[in-house]
């Protein structure tokens, strides 16, 4: 393969080894014996677009199948059916693992999703990693309903036999279907229950408010079967605030912070916490810096407008407190802010690791385990004792 | 202070780059324009190998004597290479993070001896 540079130069790539790439992180997680003690990631991601084939074997509509396969067989590349969104995740190539990462090569005989996050978690460190798909991050945009629902069962189905089945390594949240309300529910009531399902995933970037009386039921049955909801950020250059932002780099970094404040708004503003107190929620990829912002805006604007918010019964941020959040990508460029930001979030007991490998932004385990003002027990919370607490896991 | 071969005159053409490993650390000779540059292969982000990465020209804004912005270009003279894990780019002439100059990659002394190439560890 070859990857066109600047000044029409371009550079051969021979081939792609995840361990090879990821040596400096074995390296550290050797040196600060990670061993000793478990560390759960819960956001990481794989590319389900790679075994989209499979995934539409699990699909039940034959038409909405066959609009799919011929969808794929036109694009060999993308998974034809779901919104692409324009997007330079890559760097224009300077991220080189996105155009390689398709000749790495894997064993006959297992699941490829499964063998290539087993060489990422080794060499980082990990014990259990939360898997996301990618591309689906963009499903809830879709403008077709019971695309987004079909797809999501068939990759829901999938992912329970084909990943989780085989490998306790990984779990998922699974991916709701929130476009469709009834169908979300009967998403948690069919795979709630299965191995390696730790909780549901709603992709952020879409146009539902959460506090529509039409979850409730869901969130009722989530409460009950003790599975928390995370809601996973994404972007979307579509959105005509968003796309007021002529650089990417703008448009990520806003755009991935932009619907998780407006959900978690929305779920605090109506109370949801006080209809679902044993409901754990988790806010996930939107890194860390928004959260005091929140706080110190709705903390300041309630103590003038609480007749707005009136089935609140603590201040927003004492809600706010009572969630949880995963740490990548954690904004690292002024220390002071970050502890004041772990003060703020109670980041002893609600901060959830999380690396999103092997996206461009990820984070190791060493910007937790690094980090000047944690204490020993403080880091191995975070690092995996409060996702084993959040998800009551046990490690394989 | 050890001489590390690192490859033969003739075998390492312009605008290539080889790692070599001296007693545990890892170090990117690069061979740009006529002159040779090394730097500890060793990002200042979170530790990846900085200097396997591409070599991309810096991208410049193209701002009209009007102040009106007309477009974006490659440099003609400043080239970076860029950590592969997470895009940070170093001026390769420099060793310095091009969003940060103050941050700098330890750079070495690289030597020609005959037909052979050294970085000095």
């Amino acid at each position: 393969m070859e990857l066109p540079l600047s000044d029409f130069r371009r550079m051969a790539v021979e081939e792609f080894d995840t361990s090879k790439l990821l040596a400096h992180a074995a390296k550290q997680a050797a040196d600060r014996n990670y061993k000793g003690f478990p560390i759960v990631d819960v956001d990481s991601h794989h590319y389900e677009s790679e075994a989209i084939d499979e995934i539409l074997e699990y699909m039940d509509d034959p038409v909405l199948q066959q609009l799919a396969r011929s969808a794929r067989q036109a694009s060999a590349k993308s998974v034809g059916v779901l919104p692409s969104g324009v997007g330079y995740q890559d760097m224009g190539g300077r991220v080189m693992r996105y155009s390689t990462r398709g000749m790495e090569k894997t064993p006959a005989g297992t699941q490829r999703d499964i063998s290539l996050a087993r060489r990422w978690m080794d060499a980082i460190g990990i014990n259990i990693a939360v898997m996301f798909p990618t591309p689906m991050l963009q499903l809830g945009l879709h403008p077709q309903v019971e695309v987004e629902v079909a797809l999501a069962r068939a990759y829901n189905r999938w992912l329970c036999e084909r990943v989780l089945a085989h490998e306790q390594r990984i779990r998922s949240m699974l991916y709701l279907p929130f476009n469709d309300s009834e169908a979300s529910y009967k998403m948690v009531q069919e795979f709630g229950g299965k191995p390696g399902v730790v909780g549901f995933m709603v992709t952020s970037a879409r146009y539902r408010p959460v506090h529509h009386n039409s979850y409730m039921k869901t969130y009722a049955l989530m409460e009950e079967m003790n599975l928390p909801l995370a809601f996973h950020a994404g972007y979307n250059w579509e959105d005509r605030t968003v796309g007021l932002m002529n650089q990417f780099i703008s448009v990520h970094a806003l755009g991935f912070v932009f619907y998780n404040m407006v959900h978690l708004a929305n779920w605090v503003m109506n109370g949801i916490p006080e209809r679902f107190p044993k409901l754990k929620v988790l806010w996930v990829e939107s890194g860390l810096a928004w959260v005091p912002f929140m706080m110190q805006r709705f903390d300041n604007e309630y103590m003038m407008r609480s007749s707005e918010a009136p089935a609140l019964k603590k201040m927003p941020s004492d809600y706010m407190r009572d969630m949880f959040y995963s740490s990548q990508p954690m904004e690292m460029t002024d220390m002071a802010m970050l502890e004041q930001t772990f003060r703020m979030l109670k980041a002893d007991t609600q901060l959830l690791y999380s690396s999103d490998y092997p996206h461009w932004d990820f984070d190791l385990p060493s910007t937790i385990y690094d980090l000047p003002f944690l204490d020993e027990q403080a880091k191995r919370n975070i690092l995996g004792g409060n996702a084993m607490r959040v998800f009551n896991m046990t490690l394989p | 202070m050890p001489e590390i071969h690192v490859a033969k005159l003739a075998q390492f053409a312009d605008g290539e780059r080889r790692i070599v490993a001296h007693e545990g650390k890892e170090i990117g000779v690069f061979h740009w324009q006529g002159k040779f540059y090394a730097y500890e292969n060793l990002c200042v982000h979170q530790g990846g190998p900085a200097c396997e990465g591409v070599m991309m020209h810096k991208v410049e804004d193209v701002i009209a004597p009007d102040k009106t912005w007309s477009g974006q270009k490659f440099s003609k003279d400043e080239i970076h290479f860029v950590c592969p894990w997470h895009g940070y780019e170093y001026d390769l002439k420099t060793g310095e993070c091009a969003a940060d100059r103050k941050l700098k990659l330890k750079s070495f002394e690289v030597v020609k001896r005959g037909e052979d190439v050294y970085v000095v560890a």
